[in-house]
């Protein structure tokens, strides 16, 4: 189910006469050189602070709302990186009967399990073979409609 | 495992340099195809899973459990319809797309704990690592193997040795031994070199052809050990200066080089101005087709094998009045190769991908990239029997057809158009979500 308010990855490409304009390398008059020319190229990237390691990084969505109570809604975007060691009160992702499921990693009584913020949905042993970490999430992306 | 990497040294003939020299690894993607579509559907772990070529046509991938099933490489599809319909295995289309992000992905970790990486298909990469003591050079290599298949989901088999015909070896016995465990480190002089080679039968050493090992058997040469006991200079003389590499690269020299030579070999260009400015998707694509089968042509005098089709579009700079979009979009094909056929139908995807109307072009161009010799290539790509056959087939009609428009002049065959939209509908009737590179495609957990 695609979600509306995520931008397509391939949008069109915008009409732009060539040679492009080059704003930033000169401004004011006769070429003196603008007192912004220091601070250029600066701009703050999302994925420098949300992703650490872009080969390890994938973005999920999720559906349902079996962890609405961790502030995780249905349509929001995960970013998950399987580059880190899955530790207790981590939210991850794991395979659970072979499906990819948001969970949280939890000890209960000193065993292991993947939990739900949802009381309706039972803890589920994460030894058991067929239940194994995925990745684990670093942030959730909540997009509100504007 | 038993003597690896730190064997005897000076128990053979052959061996020379051992120790701390630059060593270099082949790390090869297990089922690469089938283990990127797994990454996403746990489900289809330990199921008979295929993936099928463009078009559907063919099983290009196949996992270990469809393998045990006798499912040959390049089955037709419609012969596996009685094991779909009994829901015995499953087949998908070919999602380039996926295949392609998580290749650079496997590559992106292993450039990070090496000294250099030089991809060598979609899922083989040469790996180069400096100044590895041999005792560190295996724990290393086991700790790239955990790495790259927690970080991307991909397991590889890791091969490392002093030549490349030595890691191409050492990771076919990574991959096929299962006392390995994924990893083999493999140095001239150790037991294990001695017993391994021996082990391996010429027509598996990376570069020697069928043919060769006929020619090969009448001198008493049938293992690899005998080739790697030869003298060079006698395979120089009654077979070629590429056998004498390889033999030399058996006793743990170095002669293929990362950035083999023929650099203006890497790339084939065919591109042309047209007389005017035109935004018709009919003539675009009727020039497209006419420089991929030109592009082919050359492909196949030179005698190498493409592995991916670039194709651009340019609208005219020196009119920035009109609007301007010069994009440009590569295609992997499913094998290395140089058929017409392959290449063309590569070269309309991308040119489907591209085109967008109310731009007039001006320019346009297919560029055959990422080329490997037509004979190095052949055997340790493509060598089930099956997918020979196929080739040779392949290659007689390919030569037929340069034969006919040398002859009769350029153009006389070529291949009809085909209607590329009908094409794009059937080609991937069972492809899976693009996960990793469309917002709109992404996993969706519960």
């Amino acid at each position: 189910m695609p979600h509306p308010k995520l931008i397509p990855a391939d949008p069109a490409p915008p009409a732009q006469p060539m040679p492009y304009p080059m704003p930033l390398t000169r401004a004011g008059l006769s070429g003196f050189p603008s007192p912004a020319q220091d601070y250029e190229g600066r701009t703050l990237d999302l994925n420098e602070r949300l992703v650490k390691r872009p080969s390890s990084t994938f973005f999920m969505t999720v559906t349902g709302d079996s962890m609405e109570a961790l502030g995780i809604a249905e349509g929001d975007l995960l970013v998950v990186d399987s580059a880190i060691e899955p530790r207790p009160g981590h939210i991850l992702v794991a395979t659970v009967e072979g499906e990819l499921v948001v969970k949280r990693y939890e000890l209960i009584g000193n065993r292991p399990y993947f939990t739900s913020a949802n009381p309706a949905y039972r803890p589920i042993p994460a030894a058991d073979l067929e239940c194994q970490a995925w990745g684990v999430v670093r942030a959730v992306v909540h997009e509100y409609t504007v | 495992m038993p003597g690896l990497g730190r064997g005897a040294r000076g128990g053979s003939r052959v061996h020379r340099l051992a120790g701390v020299g630059p060593m270099i690894g082949l790390i090869d993607c297990n089922n690469f195809y089938v283990s990127c579509e797994r990454a996403f559907q746990p489900r289809l772990e330990g199921v008979p899973v295929g993936v099928l070529s463009n078009n559907d046509g063919c099983v290009i991938a196949r996992s270990n459990e469809l393998k045990a099933l006798d499912v040959a490489m390049g089955t037709p599809a419609f012969e596996l319809q009685p094991l779909l319909r009994q829901r015995r295995i499953v087949l998908l289309s070919s999602n380039y797309e996926l295949y392609g992000d998580m290749s650079s992905r496997v590559q992106q970790v292993l450039e990070e704990f090496s000294a250099g990486v030089e991809p060598y298909s979609i899922d083989e990469m040469f790996v180069r690592f400096d100044g590895f003591a041999p005792e560190q050079m295996h724990r290393h290599a086991q700790e790239l193997f955990t790495k790259v298949r927690r970080f991307t989901h991909i397991p590889v088999s890791v091969g490392i040795a002093q030549t490349r015909t030595l890691a191409k070896l050492a990771n076919r016995t990574a991959k096929k031994l299962p006392g390995y465990g994924g990893v083999c480190v493999l140095r001239t002089g150790s037991e294990t070199y001695e017993t391994l080679l021996r082990q391996v039968e010429l027509g598996d050493v990376w570069g020697v052809g069928r043919r060769l090992v006929e020619r090969l058997a009448l001198m008493g040469v049938h293992s690899a050990w005998d080739l790697a006991l030869a003298d060079p200079k006698q395979i120089r003389q009654r077979f070629s200066v590429t056998l004498e590499r390889t033999c030399l690269e058996l006793k743990g020299i170095p002669c293929i080089e990362m950035n083999d030579p023929g650099e203006a070999r890497q790339r084939i260009m065919t591109s042309r101005s047209f007389g005017r400015m035109t935004d018709s998707r009919e003539e675009i694509h009727q020039a497209i087709r006419q420089f991929a089968q030109r592009s082919a042509e050359k492909l196949r005098r030179q005698d190498s094998l493409a592995r991916a089709v670039y194709v651009f579009l340019k609208t005219n700079r020196h009119r920035p009045d009109v609007p301007q979009y010069s994009p440009s979009a590569v295609v992997e094909l499913p094998c290395p190769t140089d058929d017409s056929r392959d290449i063309l139908l590569a070269a309309s995807q991308a040119f489907a991908a591209i085109y967008r109307p109310r731009y007039r072009f001006m320019k346009a161009g297919v560029m055959l990239v990422d080329l490997v010799d037509a004979n190095r290539a052949q055997l340790s790509l493509l060598d089930t029997p099956e997918s020979q056959a196929q080739r040779e087939r392949s290659d007689r009609l390919m030569a037929t057809l340069d034969a006919l428009n040398h002859r009769m002049g350029r153009g006389t065959v070529t291949f009809g158009r085909a209607s590329p939209k009908a094409a794009w509908q059937l080609r991937c009737a069972n492809r899976t979500p693009r996960w990793t590179t469309r917002w709109d495609e992404l996993p969706q957990l519960r």
